[in-house]
């Protein structure tokens, strides 16, 4: 037996992103959830028989990215038509995309009875405390105190209420078979997102009812910070108040090693 | 001896954002100031030695611009 | 298959699970909800899709969704629930995908009432979501009628990738009527071209109703008008009644028409050479039969259970040529067949004014009906 040196590729493109390249500004986490969606696609070779449910916001073009059937929704509506198409595929895997003004505003109502009804499908929401499509206007998800377009002063909590923490509140629901918060503000928690979009992606394979995974995203043109002060604002600020955890893991869940 | 390793940078999709820079755990990362990207961005690329292919650009990169290779010693059968 | 005595809302229901229905959205409300009632006994019996939503907002988005994977699907509401569809109906006209609704119209402006009426003229045949489109818009007249007209629904949606409505009333969906149903069509097994059911051993497909190029979205605008030519040139559905000598013409559609042919058979059993032209298709709207008409007739009566939503529509093909009278009844009121026949009998004893305005001319006529005080 002889030694040799040869090269092995340890990372590369995920192929169930497609060749565009993505709209988003430099440094957006958007990117990064979407990678890591394509990613567990490729690694579950599900990309064939997913469809997709693009929202309304910045990402309302994420059907451009990802390879495999898409529709767009209308804003706030992505568990509907999710619901829809699933109810008539069930065999497919559905999944929306989804920000906060669009599933924490005015899609309130369908997200709620998706996962009331323990909808059979995966729902990924990128939680960035602000209006990004509409360039910085106050979110449900704003923080107590942040400055924003449509709260120059700052979120008064008096006058424009308290943010909403939807991972808590959807995991109340007897519907609910995984929701979790992750953040993608460093490799670490990135890595802990991608296994948890896999749990989505598993939970729904098992019918295990809905799935949720809220992400912790950053928008530094909004923000007004740069790409790397986006990720460290994200960490103080954010997570002290949208904890990372699991909310609700059904038991069948729990065996799953990855 | 610590395995070696090195990035592609697809242009065409690197940005400039400097988020894997930041998390290199060698600092062997810099943008190219050089270099303009076809969107007009300074890309990402290698500064000297040390890469050891963790892949932890990728994991950070939001473009999905970075391949990463690592050299691997493998054993193979003289006997054929 | 022989009659049987069928109560429209669920003859409309069972009428769509014979023509292939796959997958039922939608949420109650009344005079409608007989038909969700029946499909949610019915589709899972049948391993079919049905869900009631949490409102109409996500059974218009459910159904939206629903359509693009090329399936026969369907919603039904009542006008309020209809209005609430709007936002969805813009995005399923922008995506071009088909769909059949049904809308059991009742009293409004508001919570109005659960009487029927055919108030939701306006808002369906005139579009009501934003931006241009045009549905197919069916209006049937007895149970038979919506039965077979759901049936032609699905047909019309798909060769066209349009939104079809059947634009019915509270007074079809609740009465019954011997009818008879059609035979049960088998589910599809292929699927249209463009519907999304999965990459599986080909390109992507993407359905969306953005067009972010404005000269793209023109293009697409320009797209649904030439389908709607189409339509106006093939889909004119029509009843004549009497026509063949009638010298007064009264149009009306669904329950008002056919209260109207009512009291035009009355007239004519007194003389009067009267007709009746009942628009089955208000979209398209029967507007060349009604140019044929005004060659030969001194007067056009028009008769609706709303303020003169289509009389518009008619008077914009008679353009003063001969005259127009209207006689409608409002917020879930009915017209007798007799208020009608008083109408004729008046055009037929009196000289119609060409010009002025025929809603006012009613209106000076109904008050005392309705004991308007001022």
């Amino acid at each position: 037996m002889d030694t040799t040196l040869s090269a092995q590729i340890v990372y590369q493109r995920p192929q169930s992103l497609t060749e565009a390249t993505m709209h988003y500004c430099p440094g957006c986490t958007h990117g990064i959830a979407h990678r890591l969606i394509a990613e567990v696609m490729d690694e579950m070779g599900i990309r064939e028989r997913s469809i997709g449910v693009a929202p309304v916001g910045c990402s309302v073009f994420a059907y451009n990215y990802f390879d495999c059937d898409f529709v767009e929704a209308a804003h706030g509506r992505a568990p509907a038509m999710a619901t829809g198409i699933k109810r008539l595929l069930p065999d497919r895997i559905v999944f929306t995309y989804q920000g906060d003004g669009d599933l924490a505003s005015i899609g309130m109502g369908e997200i709620v009875h998706a996962a009331g009804r323990g909808e059979n499908i995966s729902v990924f929401f990128i939680n960035n405390a602000i209006y990004g499509m509409t360039s910085g206007q106050m979110a449900p998800t704003t923080l107590p105190g942040q400055k924003t377009t449509s709260s120059p002063r700052g979120r008064d909590v008096e006058t424009m209420g308290y943010p909403l923490r939807m991972a808590e509140l959807l995991a109340n629901l007897d519907g609910a078979g995984y929701v979790v918060r992750r953040s993608l503000h460093d490799p670490k928690n990135i890595r802990m997102a991608k296994k948890a979009i896999r749990l989505a992606f598993e939970t729904q394979l098992r019918g295990l009812g809905f799935s949720m995974v809220e992400l912790l995203s950053t928008c530094s043109t909004n923000w007004g910070l740069s790409p790397l002060e986006s990720l460290k604002w994200l960490e103080e600020h954010m997570i002290p108040y949208y904890p990372i955890g699991d909310f609700k893991v059904a038991d069948a869940l729990k065996e799953i090693k990855l | 001896m610590p395995a070696k390793g090195w990035i592609e940078v697809n242009e065409v999709y690197c940005k400039g954002c400097e988020l894997c820079v930041s998390e290199c755990p060698q600092h062997v990362l810099a943008l190219d100031m050089g270099r303009l990207t076809p969107k007009g961005y300074h890309p990402v690329m290698l500064i000297g030695d040390g890469c050891t292919g963790c892949g932890i650009c990728a994991i950070m990169c939001p473009e999905a611009a970075l391949t990463v290779y690592r050299e691997t010693p493998q054993k193979v059968s003289v006997a054929a | 298959m022989a009659k049987e005595l069928l109560k429209g809302n669920i003859a409309m229901a069972e009428a769509a699970i014979r023509a292939g229905l796959e997958g039922y959205f939608g949420y109650p409300i009344t005079p409608q909800t007989e038909l969700l009632e029946w499909m949610s006994e019915r589709m899972p019996a049948l391993g079919r899709a049905f869900l009631q939503a949490e409102s109409e907002v996500a059974a218009i988005n459910m159904l939206y969704g629903a359509a693009c994977t090329g399936a026969r699907v369907m919603t039904s509401s009542s006008s309020p629930g209809i209005s609430l569809m709007m936002e969805g109906l813009s995005y399923i006209a922008g995506t071009e995908v088909p769909v059949v609704i049904i809308d059991v119209v009742r009293g409004g402006p508001g919570l109005g009432n659960i009487a029927p009426s055919q108030g939701d003229y306006n808002q369906i045949v005139h579009g009501g979501g934003h931006g241009d489109y045009h549905p197919i818009v069916l209006a049937p007249a007895s149970v038979q009628e919506a039965i077979d007209l759901v049936v032609l629904a699905f047909d019309l949606a798909e060769k066209y990738r349009t939104i079809v409505f059947v634009m019915a009333d509270g007074n079809i969906g609740q009465m019954m009527e011997p009818a008879e149903l059609p035979p049960m069509r088998p589910i599809k097994s292929e699927y249209p071209h463009w519907a999304v059911r999965g990459a599986m051993g080909r390109e992507r497909r993407i359905l969306s109703s953005i067009y972010i190029d404005p000269k793209d979205e023109e293009v697409t605008n320009y797209r649904l008008m030439q389908v709607w030519n189409q339509i106006q040139a093939n889909e004119v559905r029509y009843r004549e009644y009497f026509l063949e000598d009638a010298d007064t013409v009264v149009i009306g559609f669904g329950t008002a028409g056919r209260i109207a042919l009512s009291a035009v058979r009355a007239a004519r059993a007194e003389g009067i050479k009267v007709g009746l032209l009942r628009p089955i298709t208000l979209s398209p709207f029967p507007a060349p039969q009604i140019e044929n008409l005004i060659q030969r007739v001194k007067g056009f009566l028009v008769v609706e259970m709303n303020a003169g939503q289509m009389l518009d529509d008619v008077l914009k093909v008679v353009k003063g040529r001969v005259p127009v009278e209207f006689y409608g009844r409002m917020g879930g009121m009915v017209p007798f067949p007799d208020e009608i026949l008083a109408e004729i009998q008046r055009m037929s004893r009196e000289d119609i004014p060409l010009d002025g305005d025929p809603r006012q001319r009613w209106m000076k006529r109904l008050a005392p009906v309705i004991h308007w005080q001022n």
